[in-house]
């Protein structure tokens, strides 16, 4: 669906984006995950024919934006950051005048308007000047305008950047109830979300993509060494220690609590063979312990991303 | 050619849901209505000759005002990122945006037209130059928006946009009149320039296709210039 290749742009002598090799399916979610001012604005806007690359082409369903540039908006809804509408217009007025550029006249058009004013839930908005919105109503309004046309391709940069969790829940049950079909990319920096929302999750940094993958993938990838926690009662820790430690793969055990909390709370760092946690339980059921926590901690998101992009 | 339409629509209607429409539509009538009925009966000859004489002077401050908004705010607000991603050419949005200043220029000049049937009624009126001076003035309107299209262009700050517009309007006014002490050569070129002087002769009732291709040109050259500068921005 979409095939980006070598995709660079200077601003003056300032890379922002270095040579981003990237395809993405029809029906994907995928998110675009880094710091901010690592490229994901400056590669969306070229996506969308906003900005147009120093070098590297794009190429959507095989149409190139250079020579076939209304085509390819056509097949794109575009959200910019924070929603940036025209503000002394109404609702109304602004969702037909799109409607209208899109090439919808007549019937169709009000049908459209309608459908979307279901969708995205602007019913009692319609008569309200777009500078008086809150800031998640204003956004609700962009969504609109970026699903009017239909679009086969849905690009939104940071659809729920400053917007209360409430907000932020409504505007992903819209990108989902439209997302059926629909290939989606959206950037953000908040992880949870992408987690939530996308198939997919292309992290960059520094204009450069660090990490491909579904999260799952992502997160089995990075996770070499794991965390196990355990919480026994009726136990002491060196004898758990000595026992524990014993096991075959086990490279370090922490003792967690507070000496007279009355029970005995663990953290066993592993690597190595898996099947681990099948030993511990072994262990542990040969003693007269008792078991009241026991989980891994596999590596979280957010820890992928800090150690993909921290500054070294 | 839809899309430029209904992006002349939305910016014309612009201009009518806020106050500046009507702010400046004031200001132009008192202005030039002033200024023309002042030394109107000292002169005692029914024509409207000083108004459109001083049409040009008033155009260049007028009209860069009009057009100041047309991209400036679009690119400080940001919704011009919204509006070049939507499935329209760039050249639909800057014709757009020059017709809608245009148009507005237009519809400034028409409460005028009683200037002149008033005129009719307490004298006997030639209504040739008033014709003529009519195009020339919607002409000049139109070449003045271009420049002031083109100067929104250049910038998101309506300030700037706006003393642009006015420096280069008044410039191509005033050409022909401050040139007299340069060698032939020179005030032949820039008389040609000019947009005071071909504007005269329109108005005189001429009807000249040199002065209108001058017009046409100027407005070409700066609506490219526009583009241009749009184009270079990406």
């Amino acid at each position: 669906m979409i095939h980006v290749e070598k995709l660079t742009k200077f601003y003056g002598s300032f890379c922002a984006v270095d040579q981003i090799d990237l395809d993405i399916s029809k029906g994907e979610i995928t998110g675009l995950l880094g710091p901010n001012g690592a490229g994901k604005t400056t590669s969306l806007r070229m996506l969308t024919g906003y900005l147009v690359p120093t070098s590297g082409t794009i190429r959507i369903k095989g149409l190139s934006l250079d020579d076939d540039a209304l085509a390819v908006k056509r097949l794109i809804g575009y959200l910019p950051e924070s929603a940036p509408l025209y503000h002394n217009i109404l609702v109304y007025d602004y969702l037909d005048y799109i409607a209208q550029v899109r090439g919808l006249s007549g019937r169709q058009k009000i049908g459209r308007i309608h459908e979307l004013v279901d969708l995205c839930g602007l019913s009692g908005i319609m008569h309200k000047n777009i500078g008086e919105l809150s800031k998640g109503l204003r956004q609700r309004v962009g969504l609109a305008h970026a699903m009017m046309g239909d679009p086969e391709i849905l690009i939104l940069d940071e659809p729920t950047s400053g917007l209360d969790p409430n907000q932020i829940v409504e505007i992903r049950d819209i990108i989902r109830a439209f997302a059926r079909e629909k290939t989606i990319i959206l950037s953000t920096h908040i992880l949870s979300e992408a987690e939530a929302t996308c198939d997919r999750i292309v992290i960059i940094d520094k204009g450069k993509i660090v990490a491909d993958g579904s999260t799952e993938s992502l997160k089995q990838g990075a996770g070499e060494e794991r965390t196990i926690h355990l919480t026994l009662l009726n136990a002491d820790f060196d004898a758990a220690n000595r026992a524990l430690g014993a096991l075959d793969g086990v490279s370090r055990i922490e003792r967690m609590d507070t000496p007279d909390s009355g029970e005995l709370r663990l953290k066993i760092f592993a690597g190595g063979p898996d099947r681990l946690r099948e030993r511990i339980y072994a262990c542990v059921k040969q003693t007269d312990w008792i078991m009241v926590e026991f989980t891994q901690e596999t590596k979280s998101l957010e820890k992928i991303f800090r150690d993909l992009t921290r500054e070294v | 050619m839809t899309r430029t339409l209904q992006i002349f629509k939305k910016e014309l209607k612009d201009y009518f849901v806020s106050p500046i429409a009507y702010i400046v539509i004031c200001i132009f009538l008192l202005i030039s209505g002033w200024f023309f009925f002042s030394t109107f009966f000292i002169f005692n000859h029914a024509n409207l000759r000083n108004f459109f004489n001083l049409l040009p002077l008033t155009y260049s401050f007028v009209i860069p005002a009009v057009t100041m908004r047309l991209f400036a705010e679009e690119i400080h607000s940001g919704s011009y990122e919204m509006l070049l991603t939507l499935p329209v050419k760039l050249s639909d949005i800057v014709l757009g945006k020059f017709l809608a200043g245009t148009v507005f220029a237009a519809i400034m000049l028409a409460p005028t037209l009683a200037y002149a049937v008033s005129i009719s009624f307490i004298g006997d009126l030639d209504w040739g130059p008033v014709a003529g001076g009519y195009i020339g003035a919607v002409l000049l309107g139109a070449a003045y928006s271009a420049v002031g299209v083109f100067a929104s262009s250049l910038t998101k700050n309506q300030i700037v946009a706006f003393i642009t517009g006015m420096v280069i309007c008044f410039a191509l006014t005033l050409f022909d009149k401050v040139v007299f002490f340069f060698p032939p050569l020179v005030v032949d070129v820039f008389t040609y320039i000019a947009a005071g002087y071909h504007f005269e002769n329109i108005s005189k009732g001429i009807l000249d296709t040199r002065d209108v291709l001058y017009f046409a040109s100027m407005i070409f050259a700066f609506l490219y210039g526009a583009h241009l500068v749009m184009q270079e921005k990406r």
